[in-house]
């Protein structure tokens, strides 16, 4: 037993749902208690789909139990096939039903369904999300996918992308066009887009693109083994990653790896003079390992940032992981344990976070800005506009997206010379636009954190469904209690400041303070130090000076 | 300004004798464990822990939204594979969770076990555990347990068996008080015990309470009302503790809310005067809020699947108040004796019907047509893909809609959609 406040990872049978929303033509028949079809609610309100999800629950309730749960699957996978006549239909249990062993694999076989009916077993009380979803595309594909011949022109298969994934509609449309460039059309992308009769050919594809290794490892292993298709292993996500990815396309395919880069924007975006600011900010990463590893190097060579922490909340990908987080002399977090996650950040005071929604609400919490990765989604992650994670228009959208929340260089260098400004004076926040007054000094409020959700209190704040009201999310945020806030160097009682020191600190620019003041704090406890002078605090500031 | 409900308004008969079409097939609804959203704003010293599964946690954080809390005050023990093996086991875990969180949080004064569908699947037997953590815990912390499961509750049903797992334990009291039983939002509840006071009706007690330490007393002469039409489990308890209902319809809107003040000041014995004193004014405010609206909602059709047990006091305000037809009202459970009352006002017409087959709801709902349609979440967008006008059906729960005050408010939640689509003019289908 555990306690979970907060979980990243749904259960196994959400997984199998996304892969089911995400593809057409197949239906889901789920034994489950009502209650489970909260799950439909995600992808209606989140993703904003205009269709249900393909998914049958056969309600069971009490008094059902030890009587005739069996037969009413039945029923349920009867009608389900009766009124939506899908392709084919997977069939599972939720975590309740596991528990009472209906084997609705078995039942759902007794049927005689003039249809492929592939069963699920995934374990509801051992796995989670990201399992539930490869494990069903991989049988999916177990059940329809054969060897064939090869198309006549060079294609893939592109795996991956569901339902409910970070940014798949897009990724999907800009590597297809990516692999357009190299004269690659793609095959079958699924599961999101295709039919059962599309997995069906997936074995004319000349090799696999896996874009999402959560979702899709499985699967493509499999293709591997009985189709003879290799499978990429670069995520082409980031500039260099992208590059690797052309060329390893080219080595399986003995096409060139050279495409046009006129819209390629992030390297001189990122070298141009004003980015000079952004040398050396301590950034923080968490999200899905695949996301956090490609986010890692991307900070650390494309932009110029210092990773200072990351970590993966799935523990699958723990492995690959450490073997990332060494390269950059740290050890990786691994947990789903938001309050970890939020300790290690408040220890490693970041100026930058590059998480998941619940690491923008840390951020919030902490006073430090976040910049969205990875799922868990939220309905903010399903833009309106084109915006790609993957290839050179992703790279673009990662630049924005990063580089946004922090204050820009030439704000940054005027908010240093109008320090003491009138308009620029501390209460008035990062913005001078008034509103924002009341900062806290620690720790530092670095930022306008752009709140998109600004005035619109309503906007399903973390999953889509909470309208506003006397439980709107911020009217049901629990306070800060003031113990949360990281203070001094480990929250022990720090040194004191004399009374110039802590004039002088006043004089720095309110988005840097915090750091002055802990960093000053560690120097001095550090050696020793009770009192911090003035000279204190400048030997501080020498001796963090890069 | 004497208020005359008996006599009908209009020629229509209500929907008492109304047969209710039952249906068993798939829900589109939340299970119980949903009430832990409201319940624990309301009740600010207690903590909710879920003994259930991943999916449990899943829900409720997909329902809430709940990445905005630092620490909130509900969590989910999530049961693994070894807890399975052996409840001795399961036991054991629990009260090490427990121990922990309440060392974690020591401002916690209530502790709310609550069960889900695996956890009563498997005959973990919460009610023992209650009363073991209760007597380790005692006195500086009272354990209770109730089971939010989706085999046996449906969405709303979760506050009624969380309250009617408080009221055993209730101190006994003879003082004859008036108990005012549902969770309500602050601002309302504040409105209504005003209302009250003006009256001159009281002691006035409150279930649940905002803080352990004003728990009521029930006995006797307690003398109770609902402010929510689903508590039926909670009504028999306070029954088997001796304390009597005052039925009444529910106070939704300015002729539901009349008369529930009314029921209570019979009761009471107020004198029409003052009732007529003390209503005239937030009476008149309510009309004038509610008119702003009829004229968008006025002879429009409505179809309610079913969601809360709302759905019938909503559609006799909509019906009578604001002029609307209902043409189906669907319900998760119908209790006759609570829901009497507004069966009575109801306009005789639509289709009752009681449990859900959705498929089967969402092929009548097209081939009625209405111009308003109240679902929950999973249906809202693709209903409004096919054309069609939708509220979503949570927003009813979770906002401030009780009492004179609110009922503007309510009248607007179902007419902003109806403006909304006649403003819009770039089209938009998913």
């Amino acid at each position: 037993m555990k306690l979970t406040l907060w979980t990243y990872e749904g259960p196994t049978h959400v997984g199998a749902m996304r892969v089911a929303t995400g593809m057409t033509g197949l239906h889901y028949v789920l034994h489950a208690p009502q209650g489970d079809t909260y799950a439909d609610l995600l992808f209606t309100m989140i993703e904003r789909r205009g269709q249900r999800p393909p998914v049958t629950y056969t309600t069971f309730q009490a008094r059902d139990l030890g009587a005739d749960t069996a037969n009413l699957f039945k029923d349920a996978a009867r009608a389900a096939h009766d009124r939506f006549r899908p392709q084919a239909m997977i069939v599972g249990a939720s975590c309740t039903a596991e528990l009472i062993q209906d084997d609705p694999g078995g039942l759902a076989g007794a049927l005689g369904l003039p249809i492929p009916v592939i069963a699920l077993d995934l374990p509801s009380y051992s796995r989670k999300e990201n399992y539930g979803a490869d494990e069903t595309f991989h049988q999916i594909v177990r059940a329809l996918a054969r060897p064939m011949p090869r198309t006549a022109a060079i294609t893939c298969n592109l795996l991956g992308a569901t339902g409910l994934g970070f940014r798949h509609r897009d990724d999907v449309a800009e590597v297809t066009k990516l692999l357009g460039l190299m004269g690659i059309a793609v095959n079958v992308s699924a599961p999101m887009g295709a039919s059962p009769a599309d997995i069906t050919r997936m074995g004319a594809a000349h090799f696999n693109v896996l874009l999402y290794p959560e979702t899709g490892e499985t699967a493509a292993r499999y293709l591997e083994r009985t189709c003879g298709q290799p499978f990429t292993k670069v995520v082409p996500i980031g500039v260099g990653a992208t590059r690797d990815f052309l060329h390893e396309v080219a080595g399986i395919t003995g096409l060139s790896p050279r495409v046009d880069e006129t819209g390629l924007r992030l390297p001189w975006w990122s070298a141009s003079v004003d980015s000079t600011y952004l040398t050396g900010k301590r950034v923080f990463l968490f999200g899905d390992a695949t996301h956090v590893i490609a986010a890692a190097r991307i900070a650390a060579t494309e932009i110029g940032f210092e990773v200072v922490g990351m970590g993966c909340y799935n523990r699958e990908y723990a492995r690959p992981m450490r073997t990332a987080a060494k390269a950059y002399g740290l050890e990786a977090l691994i947990t789903d344990d938001y309050l970890e996650v939020e300790a290690a950040i408040a220890e490693a005071a970041p100026e930058l976070i590059l998480g998941t929604q619940q690491e923008r609400h840390i951020g919030k919490r902490l006073g430090i800005p976040c910049a969205v990765i990875s799922a868990p989604v939220h309905v903010q992650d399903f833009p309106a506009r084109y915006s790609p994670q993957m290839g050179f228009e992703g790279a673009n959208v990662i630049f924005d997206t990063w580089i946004h929340p922090l204050v820009m260089g030439l704000e940054e260098h005027l908010l240093t010379m109008f320090r003491e400004d009138f308009e620029f004076h501390d209460a008035a926040g990062a913005s001078h636009h008034g509103g924002k007054a009341g900062l806290q000094d620690a720790p530092p409020v670095a930022v306008a954190v752009p709140d998109e959700q600004a005035g619109t209190p309503n906007a399903a704040d973390g999953g889509g469904a909470l309208p506003p009201g006397f439980a709107s999310p911020r009217d049901i945020s629990e306070q800060m209690k003031p113990a949360e806030v990281p203070e001094g160097a480990a929250g022990q009682p720090g040194p004191r400041w004399l009374d110039d020191a802590e004039r002088e600190l006043k004089k720095i620019p309110f988005f840097v303070r915090g750091k002055a003041r802990r960093n000053t704090e560690k120097y001095a406890a550090d050696r020793g130090v009770t009192a911090i002078s003035v000279e204190t605090l400048y030997e501080a500031k020498a001796h963090y000076a890069r | 300004m004497s208020l005359d409900l008996t006599a009908p308004a209009t020629a229509t008969r209500g929907c008492r004798e109304t047969p209710v079409l039952k249906e068993r097939g798939q829900r589109e609804v939340f299970c119980g464990l949903t009430g832990i959203i409201w319940l624990h704003r309301k009740m600010q010293d207690a903590f909710f822990l879920v003994v259930g599964s991943r999916t449990c946690a899943h829900l409720l954080q997909a329902a809430a939204g709940v990445m905005i809390f630092a620490e909130p005050r509900f969590g989910t023990a999530i049961l693994e594979e070894k807890d399975l093996a052996g409840l001795a086991d399961a036991n054991a875990e629990l009260d090490r969770e427990v121990a922990r969180l309440l060392e974690r949080r020591p401002d916690i004064r209530q502790l709310f076990l609550v069960g889900s569908c695996p956890s009563e699947v498997i005959k973990l037997d919460l009610a023992r555990a209650a009363e073991r953590l209760s007597a380790r815990n005692a006195p500086h912390v009272r354990v209770y347990s109730y089971s939010g499961s989706g085999i046996e509750t449906t969405f709303t049903q979760g506050e009624d068996a969380c309250l009617a797992a408080m009221v055993p334990s209730l101190a006994q009291t003879d003082a004859r008080e008036l108990m005012l039983v549902g969770a309500l939002p602050d601002v309302v509840e504040d409105q209504m015990v005003d209302l009250l006071q003006k009256l001159g009706v009281g002691p006035l007690r409150l279930l649940p309470a905002r803080r352990s330490a004003d728990l009521p007393a029930v006995g006797p002469n307690t003398v109770f009302a609902l402010t929510q039409p689903f508590l039926g489990d909670t009504h028999a308890a306070l029954q088997r503790r001796g304390a009597r209902h005052v039925a009444a319809p529910f106070p939704f809107g300015e002729e539901g809310t009349t008369a529930w003040l009314q029921a209570i000041a019979r009761e009471f014995g107020v004198d029409q005067a003052r009732f007529d004193a003390v209503t005239a004014a937030p009476r008149a405010r309510a009309r004038k809020a509610v008119a702003a609206h009829a004229g968008t909602l006025a002879g429009k059709s409505i179809f309610f699947f079913p969601d809360s047990q709302l759905e019938i006091p909503l559609a006799r305000f909509l019906a009578r108040e604001c002029g609307m037809t209902p043409l189906e009202v669907g319900t998760p459970f119908l209790h006759r004796e609570l829901l009497g009352p507004d069966l009575d006002l109801l306009p005789e017409g639509p289709v009752l019907s009681e449990g859900q087959d959705v498929d089967l709801q969402l092929d009548r709902q097209a081939a009625a047509a209405p111009d308003l349609t109240i679902c929950g979440l999973g249906l809202a967008n693709p209903l409004e893909s096919r054309g069609f006008t939708t509220k979503w059906a949570i927003e009813l729960v979770f906002s401030p809609v009780h009492f004179y005050e609110q009922a503007g408010d309510l009248a607007a939640l179902f007419s902003r959609p109806l403006r909304r689509k006649a403003i819009l003019t770039a089209g938009g289908s998913a």
